[in-house]
């Protein structure tokens, strides 16, 4: 129940012509009118996507050599990349769908932006394990299709849990999306004078025409979405943690890791959410939709994941000494002191010690100081994943087999060259698609402007009795 | 062009509020009339229940998906483990079925997901590009954005042109135009 009125949802005033004018306003400026800062943006970002595909080029030239990965550390920032871009996504299936089901009401101007947002980190991440192949060109062997070898993949094997999972999240996150977009993009059908874009959008659209009669199974449908990428958030996360604890590598062995990546994604996941959305909301003017409130609960949701995560940091430590397993003993205290160590400091930092500041209201109503704790929490849980991942398979049972790891020019440009693919694909989406629903938008305004009215009568339908009457003016969600 | 008069298909009536179509709606469902629609840019699940709908057939076809998905991914693996490729690791059980509930999990959510997207296609019959309603330029132009319709279709048993227009006006209709097929 939304009972200060001065920590509104949507600002005072919006109706739905306004809604619709100021969201379809973005994706149907012409060209010549692109602002200057998204052209600018834009550019960067693209640099940054022509930076990933020549370092991919040099990879598919000459191999995995190029990076710094050897016997014994076989895993390094290919796949703390993998795991790093599959954890943010995952704040955007939290949103748009847990939230949903909770009926946070909050969740509906950042719900389409953060699926855009999972759906891109998806794309990335699905990269890294193709490109760490080594012979990328015969990925869909681990997919089980027909062949003249009668061979299948090795289904007990999380590797190839891990493809299914993958592949599961990524179709259902676009679906869910799309869906999501399809009545959007009859608004934008409706608005569009360029004749072209009409018919791209019209197409896009699949001739919704906001009958009631289909926004009765549309709900349905969306609702059961939401039911069905509730759980596979959890099991997402879980089976690539699975990647790790099933393998014997010391610091890896641990059933604590399942709900400990699932807490580290969707951590990681909200803080990308905030890094995006606080110079996005300044940039296009979107402070009476993405208001103080939706960072401020944002903020309380990452400082809450944020200490589950560092409860799972706690739990390593005290199962390694509890065990009483000299060579998980041996691990731990190697993380803390040994060639990782100041990696090891720098995630305790950006992790544990860093989102307490935002216990305070003060932190947590300052963009600016949000913005930069977000950033630092995105660099302290790709730190963690690599510590996890490199720490370990450096230094395992055999002395003899110690070696570290160290990152090529190959290894950096990779990774940050995704940044730039992810960054080119969100300027694009920005610009071509509502990045508000606003369809949720008009019902969360309808629904504000009843609460907000105290004078308003519920609407009584004579004929349907009390089913009818009470809840007559609450839209479904 | 065309010397023959288009022909009528429906009346479509516009309604400023959520509240007002609300009421239209009851009274209409109440004057009897079987053949229409009502439009609103947003779901109003009390506009539903005002028409009487039947709860939505979509969970069946989500759960058809998912336990297509659950019991052919499951028996997959088991086809492929135990039958098909039976290999030794290490003296295991070649039917090791704890193995096979994460792929089986996530072939339920998959096509599951598919079945109720496709479902929906089938019951809504889209992609549909066309409709007559498309034909006022009023609700194009409101229709997706801030206005509310009501339209009774001509093949109505009770639609009378005058008598249904005037019903509609009846009803608090800001605008009723005669919608062509």
């Amino acid at each position: 129940m939304e009972t200060a009125h001065n920590n509104l949802l949507v600002e005072p005033g919006h109706s739905n012509a306004s809604i619709t004018e100021k969201i379809t306003h973005i994706p149907l400026t012409t060209i010549r009118k692109t602002s200057r800062g998204w052209i600018l943006g834009f550019l960067i970002s693209f640099l940054g996507m022509m930076v990933f595909l020549f370092a991919v080029t040099i990879l598919f030239i000459r191999g995995v050599g190029i990076w710094g990965i050897n016997i014994p550390v076989g895993w390094a920032f290919a796949i703390t990349s993998f795991v790093w871009w599959i954890g943010i996504g995952h704040a955007g299936t939290l949103i748009s769908a847990i939230l949903l089901l909770f009926r946070q009401n909050w969740r509906t101007s950042i719900n389409r932006f953060a699926e855009a947002m999972t759906l891109f980190a998806v794309a990335n991440a699905a990269l890294f394990p193709i490109l760490h192949l080594g012979r990328p060109q015969y990925f869909y062997t681990l997919f089980p299709y027909p062949n003249i070898y009668s061979l299948w993949p090795n289904f007990r094997s999380p590797l190839v849990w891990d493809v299914f999972a993958i592949t599961t999240y990524a179709l259902v996150s676009l679906l869910f999306w799309y869906m999501g977009l399809v009545p959007d993009l009859s608004t934008m059908r409706d608005k569009a004078k360029n004749v072209f874009a009409r018919r791209i959008y019209g197409m896009m659209s699949l001739g919704w025409r906001n009958s009631i009669r289909h926004w009765h199974h549309y709900q349905s449908v969306y609702f059961l979405l939401a039911v069905l990428a509730t759980p596979l958030v959890i099991s997402v996360h879980s089976i690539v943690s699975v990647d790790f604890a099933y393998g014997i590598v010391p610091g890896w062995h641990s059933t604590i890791f399942p709900p400990y990546f699932v807490a580290g994604a969707v951590f990681s996941g909200f803080a990308m959410v905030l890094t995006l959305m606080i110079p996005l909301r300044s940039f296009f003017k979107w402070k009476g939709m993405i208001t103080d409130r939706h960072l401020d609960l944002m903020a309380k949701i990452m400082l809450s994941v944020g200490l589950v995560v560092a409860y799972g940091y706690i739990t390593e430590l005290f199962e390694a000494f509890y065990s009483g397993n000299a060579m998980t003993i041996f691990n731990i205290t190697d993380r803390a002191s040994g060639y990782y160590s100041p990696l090891y400091w720098t995630l305790i930092a950006c992790n544990v010690l860093v989102p307490q500041l935002l216990w305070s209201k003060k932190v947590r109503s300052a963009p600016l100081v949000l913005f930069v704790i977000s950033l630092l929490i995105n660099v302290g849980m790709w730190v963690e994943r690599f510590v996890i991942i490199v720490q370990g398979l450096s230094k395992d049972f055999m002395p003899s087999a110690w070696a570290v790891f160290n990152p090529t020019i190959w290894d950096i440009l990779t990774f940050v060259g995704t940044i730039g693919v992810f960054l080119t694909l969100l300027f694009l989406f920005v610009r071509l698609l509502p990045a508000i629903s606003i369809f949720e938008m008009r019902e969360l305004v309808h629904h504000e402007a009843t609460h907000a009215d105290k004078d308003t009568q519920p609407l009584h339908l004579e004929s349907l009795g009390n089913e009818g009457g009470r809840d007559g003016l609450i839209p479904g969600k | 062009m065309n010397k023959k008069k288009p022909k009528l298909y429906s009346l479509l009536a516009k309604f400023d509020t959520q509240e007002d179509l609300i009421l239209a709606t009851d009274r209409v469902v109440q004057a009897g009339y079987q053949h229409f629609d009502t439009y609103a840019p947003y779901p109003v699940e009390a506009l539903e229940r005002a028409m009487r709908l039947k709860p939505s057939p979509m969970p069946y076809f989500v759960l058809g998906g998912a336990i297509l998905g659950g019991v052919g991914g499951f028996f997959m693996q088991a086809y492929a483990t135990v039958v098909n490729l039976p290999l030794n690791i290490g003296g295991r059980p070649l039917f090791s079925w704890p193995a096979y509930i994460p792929i089986t999990f996530e072939l339920t959510v998959l096509i599951g997901a598919f079945a109720g997207i496709f479902g929906l296609f089938w019951i809504t019959r889209f992609p549909q590009p066309y409709h007559p309603v498309f034909n006022s330029e009023d609700f194009v132009e409101h229709g997706s954005s801030d206005s509310f319709y009501l339209g009774i279709e001509a093949r109505d048993p009770k639609f009378d042109l005058e008598q249904t227009s005037e019903f509609l006006q009846e009803l608090g209709a800001v605008l009723v135009s005669e919608i062509e097929a």
